[in-house]
C-alpha cells in the first residue's frame, strides 16, 4: 500500500466513524439501551410529526384586532384628555378599525382641540371636517408596525404557553406568504382539545372599577340602556351567582391589565375555594396601589376575556397583590398558566389541524422503513450480480453514503419526515446511477483496450465532469424548493442537498480508493485479469 | 455482464412516433382531468379526514349508512375507505369542507364524523388520527408549489444553457414538463389523489429526469468534439447508445425501489410510489425520445456550436421554434 493511497484509506475511515458516530449509534443506541453522552442524544435524528404521532396545528394571526386595539385605545385616551382640558364635544367614534372621528368641537376651542390632540398625530394623520369635526386616520407605517408585532407577540406567547406545558421539542414558527400563520408542533401531544384551548385562549385580565351593578339586565344600567361615555357593561360569570347573567359597568379604561402581571399560580380564597393569585411587576403595583387607594368602598371587577368573575370590595390600598376567584377547580393550573405567558394580543384562528396518533406515525415508519431495506436489498443483490466484485464497491459507497447522511441530518438537525424519506430514496437512486455511470465508462474504455489502471482512472475522471453536472442541477431545483416550498417539500430539499454532497464524495473519492486499493494488491501484469466488472 | 453488446438502434428514427404517444398521453391526461377532475388530497382540497381503529372492522357500507342517517347534512359527499393493512382494523372517513369554517369550528366536522359513527353502534373504536384543513390552505400551498416548480426549472435551464446550449437546456426543461404532465396523467387515469407526498414524489422524478437527461446530453457534448464528420442526429443517436446499457440498468434499479416501496410501503406511501414508478419510466422514456429529439428538432439546420466552436444557436428555425413554443404554452396551461 503506497503513502497517498493510507492516507485516502485514513480520511475515509475518519469521516465514516464521525459520521457513524453522530447519526448512526444515537438510533442503535436508543434501540438496545447503550450508553450515550447527553451531547450526542441532543444531536439525535429527529422524527417529524407524521411518523412520530402528534399534533401539527396551523393558526391564522388576526392582525387587524392589534389595530383597532390601539385605535379604541387612542380614541379613549384623547377621550380623557379632552375631559380634563374641558373641551367640549359631541361624540368620540370609529368609523372604520384604522379611523377615529371626533365631532362637535366648538370653533373657539379649535386650537385647544388640536393641542390636545398632539400626541395622537404622531401615529394618526389629523384631517379637519366641517362643523369641527376632525377625522384621524392611523398612518400606514404604523399600521404595519403593529401587524408584524401582532404577530411576533403571538408567537412569543404561543411560545410560553407550550414550554409552560412541558411539551417536548415543540415547533413553533412563523409560516405563510402574508406572514401571518404560525405553525405549532407538538410531538407525542393527543390531547388536541387541550392543547388548542391553552394556545388560543386570550388570557386578557383587566382589573376594571365597577360604577353600577351587578343588575340581572343590561337595560337597568345606565340609561335608556346606554351606558355613558367612559363606561361599558360586561356580563358576569353566570357560575359564580348560581342564578342568571349578571351585568356590570364598569369604567372603561382599565386600572390594571394582564400586561402587569409577572406571575401567577393557584391557590385556594378564603373559603378554601380554588382561585388563582396573582403578582404584579412594581410599575402595576404602583398603578394599582393609587387606583385601589382613592376607591376604598368600591367594588373592583376582576374581568377575563370579557367576562368579570368576581367583583370584590376594596377593603385597603392594595399593591402587587391579587386574586381571581369563581374558578372551577380544573381551570385553576391553566388560567395561572395562560396568566403567566401573558395575554395574546389579538384573536387567533386554525387553519389546520392534524393528529396522528402514536401508533398511525409507528405504521408510517415501520412500512417506510421495510420498504427502503426491500429496495435496498434488490439494488444490492443486482449490482453483486451485474459488477461482481467491483458491485461489493458501489455497494460500500452506497452504504457509507447513507451513514453520512444519517449522521450530517443528525448534525445539523433536520426532521425526518415521510417527504424526507423520498429524498433518502432519491439519494440512494441518484448513488447507485453515479457507481454505474463510472463503472460502464470503466467497461467501454478496458473494451479499447486501454489497460485496467488507465481505464479505471479515465473513468472516474470523465464521469466526473457528468456528474458535476448532474448534482448541481439537481442542487438548483433544490435550493428553489427550500426557498419557496412549504414545511414538508422542504424537509425533502434539505435531505436532497444533503444527499448529493455526500453522494459526490462517495461515489468518486470513496469508490476510487476502493479501486486503488484494490490494484495495489496485484502487479502490473495481473490487473488485466483480476479487474471485477 | 452486459445488458447490450455494442448496441446501434436508430432512437431518432422513433422520435414523431414519440412525439404522437406522448401527445395523446398528455391530451387523454388533460381531457380526464378536466372532465373528471383530479382527485385532491386534503391539504390541496380543505376538509377533514378521520382515521379510526375498531375492535373489529365494520363494513364501508356500514359506515356510510351512519353517515348518512347522523351527519349532519348526510353522508353523500364522504369517502370511506379502509385504511392501511387489514390487520389493523382501519378506516378512514373524508369529509369536505363546509362553508367557511373558521376557529374553534374547524374541528366540529371531525367531532360530527366520531359522534355519527359512535351513535350507529358499529363497535367499539378509537380515533388514532385526524386532519383538518381549512379551505384558505390548498389554494396557497399550490400557488407556491406552483412557483418553486417554474423557478427550479428556469434555474435547470439556466445552468443546463450555461454548460452545454441553449437547445440543450430547452431539450431537458421540456422533457421535465413532459414527465410531469404525463405523470399527472397517469394520477388522474388511476384515480390518486393529489397530496404533498405526491408531489413530493413528482419532484423526485423531476430530479431523475434532468440526471438522465444531462448523462445523455453530457456523451453528446462528448462525442460532438470527437465526431467531426457525423450529422447532429447521428451523433445523438451513438450518445443514446453508448449510455443505452447505464440507461437501463439506473431505471431499473430505480424502479425495483420504487416497487418495493409501493409494494411494502403501507397507506401513506401508495400514491408515492405510484407517482415514483410512473415517472420513473416516463422520465428515462423522455430523456431519449423528448430532451434529446427536441434539440435536434430545434437546431436541424444550425451548426453545432461545440463541434464548429464559431457560431452560437442564437436564432432557431421558425418551424422548429413555433412548435416548441406552443408546446410549453400547452405545458403551462396544463
Amino acid at each position: 500500500m503506497n503513502k497517498n493511497i493510507r492516507w485516502k484509506v485514513i480520511t475515509i475511515v475518519a469521516v465514516l466513524v464521525i459520521f457513524a458516530g453522530v447519526g448512526v449509534y444515537p438510533i442503535l443506541a436508543s434501540m438496545y439501551h447503550w450508553p450515550m453522552p447527553g451531547w450526542l442524544q441532543q444531536k439525535q435524528l429527529k422524527l417529524g410529526l407524521d411518523l412520530k404521532g402528534g399534533v401539527h396545528l396551523v393558526l391564522r394571526v388576526q392582525r387587524d384586532d392589534a389595530i383597532r386595539l390601539e385605535t379604541e385605545t387612542e380614541a379613549e385616551r384623547l377621550r380623557d384628555t379632552l375631559r380634563t382640558r374641558n373641551i367640549p364635544f359631541t361624540s368620540i367614534n370609529s368609523p372604520s378599525i384604522s379611523q377615529i372621528r371626533v365631532e362637535g368641537i366648538p370653533p373657539a376651542q379649535d386650537a385647544a382641540f388640536r393641542d390636545a390632540s398632539v400626541d395622537l398625530a404622531t401615529n394618526f394623520d389629523r384631517s379637519p371636517g366641517t362643523n369641527g369635526s376632525y377625522t384621524f386616520n392611523m398612518k400606514p407605517n404604523v399600521q404595519n408596525t403593529l401587524r408584524t408585532e401582532a404577530v411576533t407577540q403571538a408567537l412569543q406567547t404561543i411560545e410560553r404557553r407550550v414550554n409552560e406545558l412541558g411539551v417536548a421539542e415543540p415547533q413553533i414558527a412563523e409560516q405563510g406568504a402574508d406572514g401571518d400563520e404560525i405553525l405549532v408542533q407538538l410531538p407525542g401531544v393527543t390531547d388536541v382539545q387541550h392543547a388548542k384551548e391553552i394556545i388560543r385562549s386570550t388570557g386578557l385580565l383587566e382589573l376594571k372599577i365597577v360604577e353600577g351593578g351587578p343588575a340581572s339586565t343590561k337595560e337597568e344600567l345606565g340609561q335608556n340602556g346606554v351606558p355613558p361615555e367612559g363606561m361599558e357593561v360586561i356580563p358576569g360569570s353566570a357560575d359564580t351567582t348560581g342564578g342568571g347573567t349578571v351585568y356590570y359597568m364598569v369604567r372603561r379604561a382599565a386600572a390594571v391589565s394582564g400586561r402587569d402581571i409577572t406571575n401567577a399560580r393557584p391557590s385556594v380564597d378564603q373559603n378554601n375555594l380554588p382561585a388563582v393569585s396573582f403578582t404584579l411587576s412594581s410599575e402595576g403595583a404602583r398603578k394599582f396601589g393609587t387606583v385601589t387607594e382613592t376607591n376604598i368602598g368600591r367594588r373592583l371587577a376582576i374581568i377575563l376575556d370579557g367576562r368579570v368573575m368576581s367583583a370584590p370590595t376594596i377593603q385597603s390600598r392594595i399593591t402587587d397583590n391579587g386574586q381571581i376567584t369563581g374558578v372551577s377547580r380544573d381551570e385553576v393550573s391553566d388560567l395561572s398558566l395562560i396568566l403567566k405567558s401573558g395575554a395574546l394580543p389579538v384573536n387567533l384562528s386554525y387553519l389546520e389541524e392534524r393528529t396522528i396518533g402514536p401508533s398511525l406515525g409507528a405504521d408510517s415508519i415501520r412500512s417506510g422503513i421495510e420498504a427502503s431495506v426491500v429496495g435496498l436489498l434488490l439494488i444490492i443483490m443486482f449490482m453483486l450480480i451485474y459488477y461482481r466484485l467491483s458491485g461489493v464497491n458501489a455497494i460500500i459507497a452506497l452504504i457509507f453514503n447513507l451513514i453520512i447522511l444519517l449522521g450530517l441530518m443528525a448534525y445539523i438537525g433536520a426532521v425526518m419526515t415521510l417527504p424526507g424519506i423520498a429524498g433518502f430514496v432519491l439519494t440512494m437512486g441518484i448513488g447507485v446511477d453515479s457507481n454505474v455511470l463510472i463503472f460502464e465508462r470503466i467497461k467501454e474504455e478496458l473494451e479499447a483496450q486501454h489497460g485496467v489502471r488507465a481505464s479505471i482512472n479515465a473513468g472516474f475522471s470523465r464521469v466526473f465532469l457528468t456528474l458535476l453536472d448532474t448534482h448541481i442541477s439537481a442542487l438548483i431545483a433544490a435550493l428553489f424548493l427550500i426557498q419557496f416550498g412549504t414545511g414538508p417539500i422542504r424537509g425533502f430539499a434539505y435531505t436532497l442537498i444533503i444527499g448529493l454532497a455526500s453522494n459526490l464524495f462517495t461515489s468518486t473519492f470513496v469508490s476510487k480508493t476502493l479501486f486503488e486499493l484494490e490494484l495495489s494488491r496485484h502487479s502490473q501484469r495481473q490487473q488485466a485479469a483480476t479487474l471485477s466488472i | 455482464m452486459h445488458i447490450f453488446t455494442n448496441p446501434n438502434y436508430n432512437f431518432l428514427r422513433w422520435r414523431w412516433h414519440a412525439v404522437v404517444l406522448s401527445w395523446v398521453l398528455i391530451i387523454a391526461g388533460l381531457v380526464t382531468i378536466y372532465t373528471k377532475g383530479m382527485a385532491k388530497g386534503i391539504e390541496f382540497a380543505g376538509g377533514t379526514t378521520v382515521i379510526m381503529q375498531f375492535d373489529t372492522t365494520p363494513s364501508v357500507e356500514a359506515v356510510r349508512d351512519a353517515l348518512n342517517k347522523n351527519y349532519p347534512g348526510g353522508g353523500q359527499d364522504a369517502i370511506v375507505q379502509s385504511y392501511g393493512d387489514p390487520s389493523l382494523r382501519q378506516v378512514m372517513v373524508r369529509v369536505p369542507q363546509v362553508g367557511a369554517e373558521q376557529g374553534a369550528s374547524l374541528s366540529a366536522s371531525a367531532q360530527n364524523v366520531e359522534d355519527a359513527l359512535r351513535k350507529a353502534n358499529l363497535g367499539n373504536f378509537k380515533v388514532v388520527g385526524t386532519e383538518i384543513v381549512g379551505p384558505s390552505v390548498g389554494e396557497e400551498l399550490t400557488q407556491k408549489g406552483i412557483w418553486a416548480f417554474v423557478l427550479s426549472l428556469i434555474g435547470i435551464l439556466g445552468y443546463i444553457a450555461f454548460r452545454y446550449e441553449f437547445s440543450f437546456a430547452v431539450g431537458a426543461v421540456v422533457a421535465t414538463l413532459h414527465d410531469v404532465l404525463v405523470t399527472f396523467a397517469f394520477l388522474a387515469f388511476f384515480r390518486y389523489d393529489l397530496t404533498l407526498n405526491v408531489i413530493a414524489a413528482l419532484l423526485t422524478v423531476t430530479g431523475y429526469s434532468t440526471n438522465d437527461t444531462i448523462v445523455i446530453f453530457d456523451r453528446v457534448r462528448e462525442n460532438m468534439r470527437k465526431m467531426r464528420r457525423e450529422s447532429l442526429s447521428e451523433i445523438i443517436n451513438i450518445a443514446i447508445n453508448q449510455t443505452l446499457g447505464r440507461t437501463v440498468i439506473t431505471a431499473g434499479t430505480a424502479l425495483l425501489s420504487a416497487i418495493a416501496l409501493f409494494l411494502f410501503g403501507g397507506e401513506v406511501l401508495h400514491g408515492f410510489a405510484f407517482t415514483m414508478i410512473v415517472g420513473i419510466i416516463t422520465g428515462t422514456y423522455s430523456s431519449v425520445f423528448v430532451a434529446a429529439a427536441i434539440v435536434t428538432f430545434w437546431r436541424r439546420t444550425k451548426p453545432s456550436k461545440l463541434s464548429t466552436a464559431t457560431t452560437a444557436p442564437v436564432a432557431a428555425p421558425a418551424a422548429a421554434s413555433s412548435r416548441k413554443s406552443k408546446s410549453q404554452r400547452k405545458a403551462r396551461a396544463s
